[in-house]
């Protein structure tokens, strides 16, 4: 009861800024508390006509039709191949990138590098997949480079083979300029004097880059490693809406897509609630586990 | 400067050759479409290989691409959008933000920590789409702006900025007798401004981009934005495109109109990007400090 009392005084005594913020708590909790709630028909035989309270309990019926289904070990490996595909050619990019203009001295080059590689971060996911439709078409232009050089032409979104290529290679041109810009900034802050030091102990600029500059900017990857690692399961998916195909579904099908197609579009509500539920619980998990591998390797971590 | 070995100049010059590469190929295949653009589409279905100059130039396909009315009521959709949609981004986050600054309120933990859980969890795709279907949103425009009225993270930038503002100037304003009201909108508001049109910026480039949720939730052809517009006629139905006009000519210039709608679609946010990118990286920090 004092604990009530002392609330409402509290509330009274702030009442201004309660009632500011009111229309955020309203928000949240409309749009992200009432969903999570929603969840639980992942747990139901879930009806639109009766509700998600009305509709009958299954238990885990769903994750079991999910785990014993045929497709389910194929949308869990493309979703863990891509990942690991983009993480593992897309993550060092920007960082390869950043040293290779560190070693540059002519600061116009360095400058105009920058500039010209960060622009396609800019240019919406809808059109960037319009230019890799156009521009891996029979006719477009990475064919004709390719006959140019003797090969064949192939369209590429239509066959399975090139899809995590495209997609990986496509996220790369479109990123490495802009993810190198936060390892262009701790590279600036480390400390002019350790290399002037190491020079004169007689390191060369490789030895240079492993002693100074790579532990100089340790923290900074392994911050953004676990960023990226927080959202394997997740990977993009809008993307890969807009560039797969029913052809390409044997590569490119990965779990969010997969929830998309059974719920929204074939109207499996508790089934694809399902499936969400499984791939956010992995998700969460690794982020957890990564930022504890993290703490203990390095002492640094997100929380 | 000291002398270089001979191993360093020629990582020194492989080094450059490298990065000009990566530079042209990333800049030609705009500078490919932008000539494409201006290509008469006949030619522009039999040329081969890489495009130095427009062939045959003529607007054709900049004709198509407004005479197109779905573009338009897209352009016009988008623009509403985002007006719209940041002026209530700004006001939802600008008030919860400034309310949960405030020292000594018992319920400020709970409620920072009610707006930061829904960072890491959410309900997944389907139960936010049938809550959705469930609020009636669905084929309205408002359902791409009040499902997105706030961002937690955009409201962390901006809560840490209002920390930062001296609370002395607070406490001058209320000896002359202005309350909270007026505090937040005389004082901290024009004092944040830097911080606001980063956050601005940040909700508006998030509303130009998002094509997700227009797809989930717009049904009616003369509501969709620019995004979803574009994914019909660059990525879903080259053949509905064609079947609007007779074949083979159609067919020719849907080759010229897809680059110049490309065009359309990203010139203006490369004119606008590069004075904008300074508050980009600006809005990062910030967010960094806390997020």
């Amino acid at each position: 009861m004092r604990f009530l009392s002392r609330l409402a005084k509290d509330l009274k005594k702030y009442r201004v800024y309660y009632m500011l913020a009111l229309p955020a708590i309203i928000y949240y909790f409309i749009f992200s508390y009432k969903p999570m709630y929603g969840a639980i028909i992942a747990f139901k035989d879930f009806k639109p006509m009766k509700g998600i309270w009305g509709s009958p309990w299954v238990g885990l019926e769903h994750f079991q039709t999910l785990f014993h289904s045929a497709f389910f070990w194929d949308i869990l490996l493309n979703t863990l191949k891509i990942s690991l595909y983009s993480i593992l050619f897309g993550f060092p990019a920007p960082i390869i990138l950043a040293l290779l203009l560190n070693e540059v001295r002519h600061t116009f080059v360095k400058r105009t590098v920058q500039s010209l590689t960060y622009i396609p971060h800019f240019i919406s996911l809808v059109v960037i997949c319009g230019l890799i439709k156009a521009f891996s078409g029979s006719d477009g232009l990475i064919n004709d480079l390719i006959a140019w050089f003797g090969g064949e032409r192939v369209s590429m979104l239509l066959w399975p083979e090139y899809f995590r290529t495209l997609y990986v290679s496509s996220g790369i041109w479109q990123e490495v300029g802009w993810g190198s810009i936060i390892y262009i900034a701790a590279l600036a802050a480390i400390d002019v004097e350790q290399y002037e030091a190491a020079r004169i102990d007689g390191a060369g600029r490789f030895k240079q880059l492993l002693h100074i500059t790579l532990p100089g900017i340790k923290t900074t990857i392994i911050i953004m490693l676990i960023l990226r690692l927080g959202h394997v399961m997740g990977v993009g998916y809008e993307k890969i809406i807009l560039l797969y195909n029913p052809n390409t579904y044997s590569t490119a099908d990965v779990i969010s897509t997969y929830v998309y197609r059974k719920g929204v579009l074939e109207f499996n509500y508790s089934f694809s609630a399902a499936v969400g539920i499984f791939n956010s619980v992995i998700d969460f998990t690794i982020l957890i586990l990564a930022n504890r591998l993290a703490k203990r390797w390095n002492e640094t971590s997100l929380w | 400067m000291n002398k270089r070995t001979l191993g360093e100049k020629i990582f020194d010059s492989c080094n450059i050759l490298f990065l000009l590469l990566l530079s042209f190929s990333t800049v030609y295949p705009l500078i490919h479409v932008a000539f494409a653009s201006f290509s008469d589409g006949n030619m522009l279905m039999t040329h081969f290989g890489f495009l130095f100059h427009p062939l045959n130039p003529t607007l054709d396909g900049y004709i198509a691409v407004f005479k197109n009315k779905f573009v338009l009521t897209g352009y016009r959709n988008t623009l509403f959008i985002i007006v719209v949609g940041v002026a209530l981004n700004l006001f939802m986050t600008a008030i919860s933000a400034y309310a949960l600054t405030r020292e000594g309120m018992m319920l400020k933990k709970p409620i920072l920590l009610f707006i930061i859980f829904t960072m890491y969890f959410s309900g997944g795709l389907i139960p936010g789409y049938l809550n959705i279907k469930s609020l009636g949103l669905i084929d309205n425009l408002f359902v791409l702006i009040i499902p997105a009225a706030m961002s937690a993270f955009n409201f962390l930038i901006l809560k840490t900025f209002f920390e930062s503002i001296p609370s002395s100037l607070e406490e001058s304003a209320r000896i002359d007798g202005a309350n909270e009201l007026v505090v937040l909108f005389r004082i901290i508001i024009p004092l944040s401004l830097p911080a606001m049109a980063v956050i601005a910026l940040y909700y508006g480039v998030a509303h130009w981009n998002s094509y997700f949720s227009a797809m989930l939730y717009i049904r009616t052809k003369s509501l969709y934005p620019l995004q979803l517009v574009l994914r019909e006629l660059l990525l879903t139905s080259e053949s509905n495109a064609m079947a609007t006009g007779d074949t083979g000519a159609a067919n020719n210039l849907y080759e010229t109109l897809k680059y110049a709608l490309i065009m359309v679609a990203t010139v203006p946010i490369l004119v606008v990007y590069p004075f904008l990118q300074r508050y980009f990286v600006k809005g990062a920090l910030i967010g960094a400090v806390k997020g």
